[in-house]
C-alpha cells in the first residue's frame, strides 16, 4: 500500500487542510475543531479519522476527552516531498547560468 | 532566503510550474536552450538531434555511471525566439509517458530574465512518480552537479 499517496489525498480535501491549519498552534478536542466548521459533526469525525490514519494528526487522551494535534515530523516529510526534486532543477539551472555567463564575456 | 527556483505542484493535479529568475540577458538564456553544443553542456546529455523550429524534433542521450545508455526525445511545436518554446518531453522505456512542456521566457531588466516551465502529464499518478524519482536515482545526479559546479568555482 502507498502511504505516501494516501497522505497527498488527505491533504488534497480543502476542509482537511483546514483541520490541519486550526490545530497547528494547539491541540483541539474533536467537538471544538466540530464548532469551526458548518459540516455535520460526523463527516468532521470521517476527516479526522482519515488524517490520523496517514499520521498527520496525533491523538492525545485528555480523562474521557480525545483531543487532535499536527504531527509536525509528517508534515515536514510532506512538504519535503519536492525538495529533491527542486534541487535537481536548481543545480541544472545553476550549471546553465554558469555556462552563458562565459558566452557574455 | 528567496529560491531562485520554484516548483508549484498542487495536489491532484497533472501539472507543475518550475520558475527560475537568471542573472542572464534574455537572449543568452534563450540562446541555452536553442543551440546543440550549449544544450549539451548544462543538461550533461549528448544531444543526437535537436531542430529548435516550429515542427523539429529532438533526440537526447545520457550515460549513467554503469554505461547504460538512456534516451530522451520529443518533438517541437511551436519556437518563437527569445519568448517561447513549445515541445514534448518522454524518457523512453519508462512508465512516465509523454509530458508537454510549455517553455516562456520573459526579460526582466537587461541582465535579468525569467524562465516558467509549465509541465502537464498524461495523469497525477505519472506526474507524482516523477516528482519522486529524484528520491530514488536523480539526487546522485545533482549532487554530482553540485560538485561540478562548486570545483568550478575554486
Amino acid at each position: 500500500m502507498n502511504l505516501r499517496r494516501d497522505v497527498f489525498q488527505a491533504l488534497a480535501d480543502p476542509t482537511r487542510r483546514a483541520i490541519l491549519l486550526l490545530v497547528a498552534s494547539q491541540s483541539m478536542t474533536a467537538g471544538a475543531i466540530a464548532s469551526n466548521f458548518d459540516t455535520a459533526r460526523p463527516t468532521v469525525s470521517k476527516h479526522l479519522q482519515i488524517l490520523t490514519e496517514c499520521k498527520l494528526l496525533e491523538q492525545e487522551q485528555n480523562g474521557r476527552e480525545i483531543s487532535y494535534h499536527i504531527n509536525a515530523k509528517k508534515m515536514k516529510e510532506v512538504a519535503d516531498f519536492i525538495e529533491p526534486f527542486r534541487k535537481m532543477w536548481d543545480a541544472r539551472f545553476n550549471k546553465l547560468e554558469t555556462i552563458m555567463k562565459k558566452y557574455s564575456r | 532566503m528567496e529560491q531562485k527556483t520554484k516548483i508549484t505542484a498542487e495536489e491532484g493535479k497533472q501539472e507543475l510550474v518550475i520558475t527560475r529568475d537568471f542573472d542572464l540577458p534574455l537572449e543568452l538564456l534563450f540562446k541555452a536552450y536553442e543551440e546543440p553544443e550549449i544544450v549539451e553542456q548544462w543538461m550533461g546529455t549528448k544531444v543526437l538531434k535537436l531542430e529548435s523550429k516550429k515542427h523539429g524534433s529532438y533526440q537526447f542521450e545520457t550515460m549513467d555511471p554503469k554505461g547504460n545508455k538512456h534516451g530522451f526525445n520529443g518533438v517541437i511545436h511551436e519556437f518563437i525566439t527569445n519568448r517561447k518554446i513549445v515541445r514534448t518531453f518522454e524518457m523512453e522505456n519508462t512508465p512516465f509517458g509523454v509530458q508537454l512542456e510549455v517553455y516562456e521566457f520573459e526579460k526582466l531588466s537587461d541582465d535579468t530574465s525569467k524562465l516558467v516551465m509549465h509541465v502537464i502529464y498524461e495523469s497525477v499518478a505519472q506526474r507524482d512518480q516523477v516528482l519522486q524519482l529524484p528520491f530514488a536515482q536523480g539526487i546522485n545526479m545533482a549532487h554530482n552537479r553540485i560538485q561540478d559546479i562548486i570545483s568550478k568555482l575554486k
